[in-house]
């Protein structure tokens, strides 16, 4: 067995009350890869905080190079050779990468020396074979080059530790094996990557060890040569993994109310995110989509609903075509509802109140105003009436609703698109930071929806969640749905191609 | 449009075209470097009628332009201070905290000249005359014009490079760019954010003073109220056109110069012709400028947006 | 508890301008006045005096306006600098109207005059709003190079093609008598425009709060993404709430013209349009307050041309202190009342209050 590099001993982390981790041990061997791997929730980025100096714990010890030591903050941690990429990069795009390594070191002096810097980086570059330009400017670069740029920010500073938050998360599914050759590569040199991810198939293809959290504590540590997907997968959800496919009785969908042919459409960098996609909805059917985040989903949602003009492609409501209509057309006579990705942004005005985010939808029309005046009593009316049914936990609905917590404002947001009867509900990452009791009131409402022969469009990163509620599921990959399947016929090698990008015969 | 062909004419104009860009070119170099840091500063306007101020009161009470100079750049950066406290360090909008200042300095300097000059505020400030650089003035047209001017100009001379090359050149530089588009970068890697930027707007504002003493010391040699007249929010469009740059920015303001100075000929060659006609042309050239331009150009990216370190 | 401090946050203004009424007490030290007797000889003067509160009426009728021109489109996160501008061509334009139109009976000729300002001042908004809501540009640069041109434009036309014959200063022809503003205080110059203002003021307070569209522009202003969302025409929103603020403006500027000067004067606005930039933040930016912060401001620059007689203090110093206000005002901008950290903090106290009284039950008195 090979020297411990790092060592912890019965880590604690407390916010307030809260135990984020308890007792936690950990060792990592020199040189090695080690993954900690875990769901949401389970402590993780709290873990990794500590290592990198940015949170204190309350208790037990770290001990680096078997010495017991004291991380106090993120420049301490540099200074002890830990160096940590975020999973969203500290990169300024406008500078070149010499100029972004350059930022921040100490002992410069009045004279910006970057020839120096650039030496050392193309050394660098070529030692881990990572092919960067120093000179480049960091817009230029693609995700996967952006990450190798942040990898080499640490190793200029002579990081021996490099610890990655959620890697992949960012990359596109053809720079994933370019980034596990890199960290085969950076192990190859004598540095240790400890990386976290919640991703099986990457600790298998890469980990030398793997550390599994749950809930906070460690609930196992193994060799990865030792053991497989489906144990781990346990270990880390602390039941075996099995989709159950939810009794929805027998409805059958009724007529197509959505269709969408050959979308096209380009995000706010101008790039092509949506490459032709063509589904339909039925009355009474929840169609899935599933994906990676970042595939076109967020575009496929704003162009149905009106926020995003498609370059190409048509929209059809009940047979209507609303593809260039406005949002107040779609909402109000096409009755297209909405439940945004971002909460805080898009879906409420966190400094309204409840009351007043209620009418954020049909504020112009009746019950809410008549002729242009807002009809108060009304509005607090209805506001009272979803609260309650709606089980939104609150003080009184003169509260602003930035003081409500996630799961109440997600509830808030469906009372509203939901009562108002809408014939096309679409719901994007709807449990996005939700708690499991949020997470089960949105499944109900979505269900309630599908029952009322509502079509439901469900966009989401969680496979999970999707196979609770579709009827079908779609997987988006690289602006393109690459399969449509039910849910007894998903399997995590078909799923997972689809996400990767292999697609299957008959889909347009 | 005769001074085309008489070469004494040329050197009149381009002396002229000079001589006007100067105060804003102070502000507009000094703009950059606090817009680049993710500060608006709509203050400049201030900060030149404070200088101006300050110039005058100082070369008053001592009786020599360097007393004025001093005193100049003192209520300049005292202006700068309060920019400081309110948009970096209360951080509230940047607009506003500008135009709030640039309301207090109308009234204070109005108020306070009259009080400290009081009878004697027509009469004729000391101030810095012209030197001509040996060897250089002696060149045809362009050494009369160029080298033959006061200590302030050549002062610009050297501060516009040395604004340049603090800006690309030095580790100070570079934090200020990387702050003005992605702070969380910037302060991830153990940078003040906001000493960054209070050291921005004080020198931004600072500059823009020197800006006002040039209008005392070397143009008119009095202080009237209100005497900035705009030039703040014109070295402001300038720097816009200039794109963030300190080289863009003096180039941009060259060019107000020149068209004001040209304003100034056609005025005086055909007196029939109303005044205002020709006093509106900077500002509609700034206008049609920004209009015409400005949505092709890109400020930097943080720019306006209070940074509060949020995340994990 | 919790609502006294909610509520001593509220006044923020107050604070505000007190704090920079005692700062401007030191600079009327300085020129060797007691800042008490120039206070009580202001405000005696500005509001306490026939002669004084018609002179303090008849600034407020501009100085209101402006600020509700500013204070519209604040609501939808719009900074309007260029009030001035459009009070300009606001008088402009009904000077236009009222020398130029031929003759018609009062009634129909005086609202057309109106109208006519409010154009004018409306497409000096218009400019910028369209520039801001269809290109992204800043409307505040904007608005400011459009004042400096319209404040040319006038000077220009009263100068020149409109100007009396023989005059000696820039000014035009005189305004039929019966085109005149009805007064308000018998013998003074207390004009009407200030009763239309306060009518205005009290329209927006109801539009803001009452209306669809008074929703949609504070819902653009808090969040213009989920007015989008919400199915707000944002765009259209903006132009139009900056052409009305225009409008105001424009309003500003005809009734300085028809009720006031009753001819077109070339720098007939001293800084009006600035003025209601400070009336906009020292009424929180609630046209329902507009009106008292512009009398009140209108009361101090009326009273210090009382003062400067009074006492022989120099009444630029009002200038000053107007900077100081509005220097404190956006200072107050930064302390926002968060009433959890508040409610935390006061649980706290209780809780260490509750615990050394009961120390002290726990100890025994006088013994040992």
């Amino acid at each position: 067995m090979s020297e411990l590099v790092l060592k912890l001993d019965g880590i604690a982390k407390l916010f307030g009350d809260f135990r984020a981790l308890d007792g936690v041990h950990m060792e990592i061997e020199r040189g090695s890869i080690h993954a900690i791997l875990g769901e949401n929730g389970a402590g993780k980025t709290t873990l990794m905080n500590i290592l990198f100096g940015l949170y204190q714990p309350e208790e037990g010890e770290i001990s680096l190079n078997g010495k017991v030591t004291k991380i106090l903050s993120p420049r301490i941690a540099m200074e002890m050779g830990i160096g940590m990429i975020h999973q969203h990069f500290m990169l300024v795009d406008t500078l070149t990468v010499a100029e972004n390594v350059a930022l921040g070191l100490p002992d410069q002096g009045a004279k910006l020396d970057l020839g120096r810097i650039v030496k050392r980086l193309a050394e660098l570059s070529e030692e881990y074979q990572f092919d960067i330009d120093p000179h480049e400017e960091v817009w230029k670069l693609p995700i996967g080059m952006r990450q190798r740029v942040e990898i080499l920010k640490v190793l200029f500073r002579d990081a021996d530790i490099i610890i990655l938050d959620e890697p992949t998360s960012v990359l596109a599914p053809n720079e994933i094996s370019n980034f596990l050759d890199g960290m085969a590569r950076l192990r190859a040199a004598g540095k240790t990557v400890i990386f976290i991810t919640h991703k099986l198939d990457e600790v298998e293809a890469i980990a030398d060890n793997v550390t599994i959290m749950q809930h906070g504590k460690v609930s196992a540590e193994v060799r990865v040569a030792e053991s497989d997907a489906r144990e781990m997968a346990r270990l880390m959800v602390g039941r075996d993994i099995v989709h159950d496919v939810v009794d929805r009785g027998d409805q059958k969908p009724g007529d197509i109310v959505l269709k969408a042919s050959g979308l096209r459409a380009r995000d706010n960098r101008g790039i092509e995110a949506l490459k032709g996609v063509s589904l339909e909805i039925r009355a009474g059917e929840v169609l899935g989509i599933a994906g990676v985040d970042g595939n076109g989903q967020a575009e496929l949602s704003e162009v149905i609903t009106g926020l995003l003009d498609p370059e190409a492609g048509t929209i059809t409501v009940d047979g209507e075509d609303i593809t260039h209509k406005s949002v107040y057309a779609r909402r109000h006579t096409h009755h297209v509802s909405y439940v945004p990705e971002d909460r805080h942004h898009t879906g409420l005005v966190l400094d309204f109140s409840i009351a007043q985010n209620s009418m954020l939808r049909d504020f112009r029309i009746p019950p809410f105003s008549r002729k242009g005046v807002i009809n108060t009593s009304k509005v607090r009316e209805k506001a009272k009436d979803w609260v309650d049914r709606y089980d939104v936990r609150m003080r009184n609905i003169d509260q602003h609703v930035r003081f409500l917590s996630g799961g109440n404002q997600q509830k808030l947001i469906f009372a509203r698109e939901v009562e108002c009867d809408p014939r096309v509900l679409v719901v994007m990452q709807p449990c996005k930071g939700l708690d499991v009791g949020a997470i089960e009131a949105v499944q109900r409402t979505v269900m309630a929806e599908r029952a009322n022969c509502k079509a439901v469009l469900y966009i989401s990163t969680e496979l999970e969640h999707i196979m609770t509620v579709a009827d079908r599921i779609a997987v988006m990959c690289a602006g393109e749905i690459t399969g449509i399947l039910t849910p007894d016929e998903v399997t995590d090698e078909r799923i997972g191609a689809l996400m990767g990008g292999i697609k299957e015969e008959g889909v347009a | 449009m005769d001074f085309l062909l008489d070469a004494q004419a040329m050197t009149d104009f381009l002396s002229t075209s000079l001589r006007l860009s100067i105060p804003i070119i102070f502000a507009a170099v000094g703009g950059v470097i606090s817009e680049r840091s993710g500060v608006f500063n709509i203050a400049l306007e201030g900060c030149i009628l404070g200088g101006a101020f300050g110039a005058a009161v100082g070369a008053y009470l001592t009786g020599t332009p360097f007393g004025g100079l001093f005193f100049g750049l003192a209520v300049a950066s005292f202006a700068g201070i309060i920019l400081a406290a309110l948009a970096v360090g209360l951080a509230i909008n940047q607009l506003v905290a500008g135009i709030a200042i640039n309301i207090l300095m109308i009234g204070l300097t109005s108020y306070l000249a009259r009080l400290i000059l009081g009878a004697d505020a027509t009469s004729t400030l000391p101030g810095f005359s012209p030197i001509a650089i040996p060897l250089l003035s002696s060149i045809p047209i362009l050494g009369k014009v160029l080298f033959t001017q006061d200590l302030l100009t050549y002062l610009m001379y050297l501060l516009v490079p040395l604004t340049w090359w603090v800006i690309y050149r030095t580790p100070w530089g570079l934090n200020l760019r990387a702050i003005g588009d992605y702070p969380v970068a910037a302060d991830s890697a153990g940078i003040s954010v906001s000493r960054v930027r209070l050291y921005a707007v004080l020198i931004s504002c600072a500059m823009a003073g020197l800006g006002g003493c040039y209008l005392v010391l070397s143009q008119v040699f009095v202080f009237t109220e209100n005497m900035s007249a705009g030039k703040g929010f014109i070295a402001l469009a300038a720097l816009i056109l200039g794109r963030w740059n300190p080289i863009g920015a003096l180039l941009a303001c060259l060019f107000f110069g020149m068209s004001d100075a040209l304003q100034l000929r056609l005025q005086f060659g055909s007196p029939d012709v109303p005044y205002q006609l020709f006093s509106m042309v900077p500002y509609i050239a700034s206008f049609l400028a920004l209009v015409i331009f400005a949505g092709k150009v890109r400020p930097p990216a943080a720019i306006g947006i209070k940074y509060e370190r949020g995340g994990k | 508890m919790l609502t006294a401090i909610r509520y001593f946050y509220l006044l923020r203004p107050i604070w505000a301008v007190l704090i920079a009424l005692f700062v401007g007490s030191g600079l009327i030290l300085i020129a060797g006045v007691s800042p008490i007797t120039a206070y009580v000889e202001l405000f005696k003067g500005a509001f306490l005096d026939y002669w004084g509160l018609a002179g303090t009426l008849v600034k407020t009728s501009p100085i209101l306006l402006a600020g509700l021109a500013v204070i519209l489109p604040l609501r939808a996160g719009l900074l309007n600098i260029g009030a001035e501008g459009q009070i300009y061509m606001g008088g402009l334009f009904s000077a236009m109207a009222a020398l130029l139109l031929p003759e018609m009976s009062a009634l129909i000729l005086v609202p057309i005059c109106v109208l006519a300002g409010a154009l004018g001042g409306g497409l000096w908004g218009l400019i910028p709003g369209y520039l801001k809501a269809y290109h992204g540009m800043n409307e505040v640069i904007l608005t400011i190079l459009l004042n400096f041109i319209a404040i040319n434009i006038v000077s220009y036309v009263a100068g020149g093609p409109m100007m009396q014959e023989g005059a000696p200063y820039p000014y035009s022809e005189e305004i039929r008598q019966e085109l005149w503003l009805p007064w308000i205080m018998n013998g003074t110059d207390a004009h009407a425009g200030v009763i239309v203002g306060v009518a205005l003021a009290m329209v927006m307070f109801f539009v803001l709060k009452y209306s669809t569209i008074g929703f949609a522009l504070d819902t653009i202003g808090k969040n213009a993404t989920a007015a989008q969302y919400a199915g707000v025409p944002v765009k259209p929103y903006i132009v139009g709430v900056m052409f009305a603020a225009g409008a105001l403006g424009g309003l500003a500027g005809t009734f300085e013209v028809l009720g006031l000067k009753y001819r077109l004067y070339h720098h007939f606005s001293p800084g009006y349009g600035f003025d209601g930039i400070v009336v906009a933040f020292l009424a929180s930016v609630n046209p329902l307050i507009a009106p008292i912060a512009a009398f009140f401001l209108s009361g101090l620059k009326a009273g210090a041309l009382v003062m400067q007689r009074a006492v022989g203090l120099e009444s630029t110093v009002i200038e000053a202190i107007q900077g100081l206000v509005i220097i404190f005002v956006a200072a107050s901008l930064g302390f926002k009342y968060n009433a959890t950290k508040w409610s935390q903090f006061l649980l706290r106290r209780r809780k260490l209050d509750a615990e050394v009284g009961d120390t002290f039950a726990k100890t025994p008195k006088g013994d040992e």
